[in-house]
């Protein structure tokens, strides 16, 4: 059966496991038409063009995993950032892990998506913001249709939140092939601060498809700093649908590093209401082998005087490809915008791939719109004058690769992400080199 | 053991020999560039070696070095007695052997001192010593960088990035300083320099000198040649070594040009 119609048959089985006498259900009902009408994305559509799923969609997923795997938390510690106190929303193949979790509800919410969809004491919060500026699209709308558990994070007006927030969602191969549709709300209210960290990580080499869902609401003068690490196992496919809405002063910074899994496709899209916001979009992508990451980005600049800022460095080796479609759209009424995008890109090997399209869209005359894409070979006289410095060839390019990707690692706010960050780099590029520069 | 005191004896032979390149005939892309130059450098030797341009001066510094582009077709180089042919750029680097780049290159993102650090750190690694303890770099890159009147906050800045003529060869000069190397090999460093940075790197070099290494100065002019006397005068000329001297020869060459020595050879 095709998974289209697997999942479309499932549905009565869901309904079994969720309260169905809700608004949220009626959400979720009215998106699963959606999805049947649209079904999966294919290459005729032109956003994905440069992304094929046929291979990934020809498993055949569990849908709703539900064998108990116990996981040590030794075996998983290495995935976690542990030198810094953290709240934690940890899944097991979707399911909460109140063992490796740490949660509150300490004057802030960093909790289940679960509870939240079903007690009254957040009702009125799910009604505001779920599923608010989520696209209709058809895997978003998949994910809408099915969406049962995540991470939820409520922080109230004025609250600086102290230690940043990991969201990890494990997957441990007790199925051959696993299907997962996290879904997280973020509400950040009025002078609010928070930084969130998440990762998807596939135990096994068993195939992996998870399709997410991710809103994000900063209120005025708030700040969200939030790090997508994207390292998976190669059999681990990722599609990851991020939303955010900012008012007046507020800052979003979404930083994305892809270096693992099969393929990937980041959706992030901001929208901007209200005046003088700053939204931030950040990702190193350095992959080989047969591995494909595709971004695609949109800033929508609805009113006057905001700013947003895109830098996305690549590096593609062996017969990988890449996707960078940077869309910037600025309104008519959103004079005095700022908007940059930069997307620089090294291929290694004459097989690597990467398609490149910036798209701006600028209604306003009044704007600062500036877009820089290139790609490259790395530099053989740099290499050359390196190795005449006695770096040996391999550190030599590595360090390039670093240097050149820095720009992005250098706006990490979080000190450990940024170690963690620099080691994967290191590792990713087979050297054992400490990239202080 | 035999093959021990075989290698011995042939470092005996070669005792005052630091560089030996003997017919060497080198090209790039099918296009002959060296056409048999033979060379000789001991320790504790200045020499300098001028010529017109395309004559080979840059091709040599490059071979020496080990870049890649080139190919030699013939001959062979002995650093210390040993066959370096087959050796990669680091490896001769790790011998001991330090180009100064004509136009050396700019690395965004990677400041002049966290590159120098890795340079040395990579040759300590190759010679199976643990990295310079960091208080120890610290004083050395403050003594040679004062030595060659380097200001700190060049330092950390990206390596070459918007650097002038000046402040790239005069940096070239500090990583050498830094590097300690045997052979020296200073690719028109003078040229983009202005009197008082001639002054400086030329200043640089003299007091790095020593009986234990040796210097060859590439140049085009014999302004430099003021500053660091040379012991020989070679002049390179379509790939070969055609004359050789004191360092008089330079000021014959500053007076009367190059063509003179063309003539001779015909």
């Amino acid at each position: 059966m095709e998974l289209k119609d697997k999942l479309l048959s499932s549905y009565v089985a869901f309904e079994n496991r969720v309260e169905i006498n809700s608004d949220v259900h009626e959400i979720r009902s009215k998106a699963l038409q959606s999805f049947e009408k649209l079904g999966f994305p294919t290459k005729k559509l032109e956003a994905w063009k440069y992304t094929s799923l046929n291979s990934v969609l020809k498993q055949d997923y569990s849908l709703f995993p539900n064998k108990e795997v116990a996981v040590e938390l030794a075996d998983v510690r290495k995935y976690f950032i542990h030198d810094i106190d953290t709240y934690k929303i940890i899944f097991i193949d979707g399911k909460y892990s109140s063992f490796l979790s740490e949660t509150t509800h300490d004057k802030i919410d960093v909790c289940l998506m679960s509870h939240a969809l079903t007690r009254p004491k957040y009702k009125a919060v799910i009604d505001n913001y779920f599923n608010k500026i989520a696209k209709q699209d058809n895997l978003t709308s998949l994910n809408t249709a099915f969406a049962s558990e995540g991470a939820y994070i409520h922080i109230p007006r004025n609250t600086e939140v102290q230690k940043p927030i990991q969201i990890i969602n494990f997957t441990t191969g007790s199925e051959a092939a696993t299907l997962l549709q996290p879904r997280n709300l973020v509400v950040v209210e009025e002078n609010s601060q928070v930084q969130i960290i998440e990762k998807h990580q596939s135990l096994t080499g068993n195939a992996v498809l998870t399709n997410a869902v991710t809103e994000i609401f900063a209120d005025k003068r708030a700040f969200v700093d939030y790090y997508k690490i994207q390292n998976d196992d190669t059999n681990a496919s990722l599609i990851d649908n991020t939303y955010a809405e900012q008012k007046s002063n507020s800052v979003v910074s979404v930083h994305t590093f892809s270096f693992g899994g099969n393929i990937t496709r980041n959706n992030l899209n901001f929208y901007q209401r209200g005046e003088h916001i700053d939204s931030i979009l950040k990702g190193i992508t350095i992959i080989e082998g047969k591995q494909h990451v595709d971004h695609h980005t949109l800033v929508h600049h609805i009113e006057p005087n905001c700013e947003s800022h895109q830098d996305y460095k690549g590096i593609y080796d062996d017969r990988s490809t890449g996707v960078f479609n940077g869309k910037v759209v600025v309104e008519k009424e959103a004079q005095k915008t700022n908007a940059y995008q930069k997307n620089n890109n090294v291929l290694l090997s004459n097989k690597a791939t990467i398609n490149a399209k910036p798209q701006l869209e600028i209604f306003a005359d009044d704007v600062k719109c500036s877009h820089g894409c290139t790609i490259g070979q790395l530099d053989d006289e740099a290499l050359f004058y390196m190795q005449q410095r006695g770096i040996p060839k391999k550190e030599g390019r590595a360090l390039l690769m670093f240097a050149f990707a820095n720009t992005v690692l250098e706006s990490v706010k979080i000190p450990e992400v940024k170690q963690r960050i620099s080691k994967l780099i290191a590792k990713k590029l087979n050297v054992d080199i400490g990239f202080n520069l | 053991m035999s093959l021990l005191g075989f290698r011995k004896l042939k470092n005996l032979n070669n005792i005052f020999s630091m560089l030996k390149i003997e017919n060497l005939h080198a090209s790039i892309d099918d296009k002959s560039i060296l056409k048999g130059l033979n060379l000789e450098v001991k320790a504790g030797e200045v020499h300098a070696i001028m010529g017109p341009n395309g004559a080979g001066k840059s091709t040599l510094a490059n071979i020496i070095a080990g870049k890649e582009d080139y190919d030699v077709t013939a001959g062979n180089i002995e650093l210390n007695g040993e066959d370096i042919n087959e050796l990669a750029p680091e490896e001769r680097a790790h011998n001991g052997v330090f180009l100064s780049f004509q136009y050396p290159v700019e690395i965004p993102g990677v400041s002049v001192t966290n590159f120098i650090k890795t340079a040395i750190n990579e040759t300590r690694k190759a010679k199976g010593l643990d990295d310079m303890p960091a208080k120890d770099m610290l004083k050395m890159i403050r003594e040679k960088s004062e030595l060659l009147e380097i200001d700190r906050k060049f330092l950390s800045r990206s390596l070459n990035e918007g650097f002038s003529g000046g402040e790239k060869k005069r940096n070239e000069i500090f990583q050498m300083a830094m590097l300690e190397p045997k052979l020296a090999i200073l690719d028109e460093t003078d040229s983009g320099l202005d009197i008082d940075a001639l002054r400086i790197v030329a200043n640089g070099v003299n007091k790095l000198k020593s009986k234990d290494n040796a210097v060859i100065v590439i140049t085009h002019y014999q302004r430099l040649l003021d500053y660091i006397v040379p012991d020989f005068v070679h002049v390179l000329h379509d790939g070969k070594i055609v004359k050789s001297g004191d360092a008089s020869l330079a000021l014959e060459l500053e007076a009367k040009g190059y063509d003179w020595i063309k003539q001779e050879l015909v």
